[in-house]
């Protein structure tokens, strides 16, 4: 189980904040294609964070992580 | 207790308490910035803005920021407040104060503090019209991370 966190469009879109997801991909770029899949939204110009660090698309994933998917950002 | 120098809050920033976490004696110069929301963008207007962050993770970013400027400007140190939730125009969004011995790295490293905001820091502001709204870096579509990943570093 890995915990997901949607932000800013993405959290609108997806209607749901923070997810629990049951399965454990091998990388970052595996989950963002089933996240996409499930929810039929594009994760093209989206970051990531795992356990609050940036990754990149091969990073691996635990059981246990926190995955933040970050559009964007528009701070200042 | 020390206060923190990086924080996220949802409550008005006051520029004078964000300054003085960074005052010391061997400091003579201290720089300020105050971003504000901004009525009118390129002929339309704005009613207010929603800012939403990743709180733990945008303190620990602001914290780099600072880690950054103490490498690249030696001497420098650096406190940031940004606010969350909803603000009015001509609220203050962030406060970046720097200090340093002289003040040109004051003025430098201030800079470089808002620039890496923009790019690092995961804060997202949602602009309210007269005839809509979007958060905005889902609008410009000018940012893209092929990698999936920003640039750690600026050079």
């Amino acid at each position: 189980m890995i915990r997901l966190l949607f932000f800013a469009h993405l959290g609108e879109q997806i209607g749901e904040r923070e997810v629990m997801w049951p399965h454990v991909p091998e990388t970052v770029k595996q989950l963002k294609d089933e996240v996409e899949e499930r929810y039929g939204v594009s994760l093209g110009r989206v970051m990531t964070a795992v356990n609050e660090e940036y990754a990149r698309d091969e990073s691996p994933l635990h059981a246990g992580d926190t995955v933040a998917f970050i559009p964007p950002v528009s701070g200042g | 207790m020390t206060e923190p120098l990086f924080v996220i809050t949802d409550r008005p920033i006051s520029v004078e308490d964000v300054m003085k976490k960074v005052m010391r004696p061997e400091a003579g110069a201290v720089a300020v910035f105050a971003g504000t929301v901004r009525e009118w963008t390129n002929g339309k207007r704005t009613l207010f803005l929603q800012y939403e962050a990743y709180v733990s993770m945008a303190e620990k970013m602001l914290a780099q920021i600072g880690a950054e400027i103490a490498e690249k400007w030696p001497g420098a140190k650096t406190a940031i407040t940004h606010r969350i939730g909803r603000l009015e125009i001509g609220d203050i969004a962030v406060v970046i104060a720097v200090s340093s011995p002289h003040r040109a790295e004051a003025y430098e490293a201030n800079r470089y503090a808002i620039e890496r905001i923009k790019q690092i820091v995961p804060i997202w502001k949602k602009e309210q019209w007269e005839d809509g709204s979007a958060w905005v870096g889902d609008q410009l579509e000018t940012t893209a991370y092929p990698s999936g990943k920003p640039e750690v570093s600026e050079e």
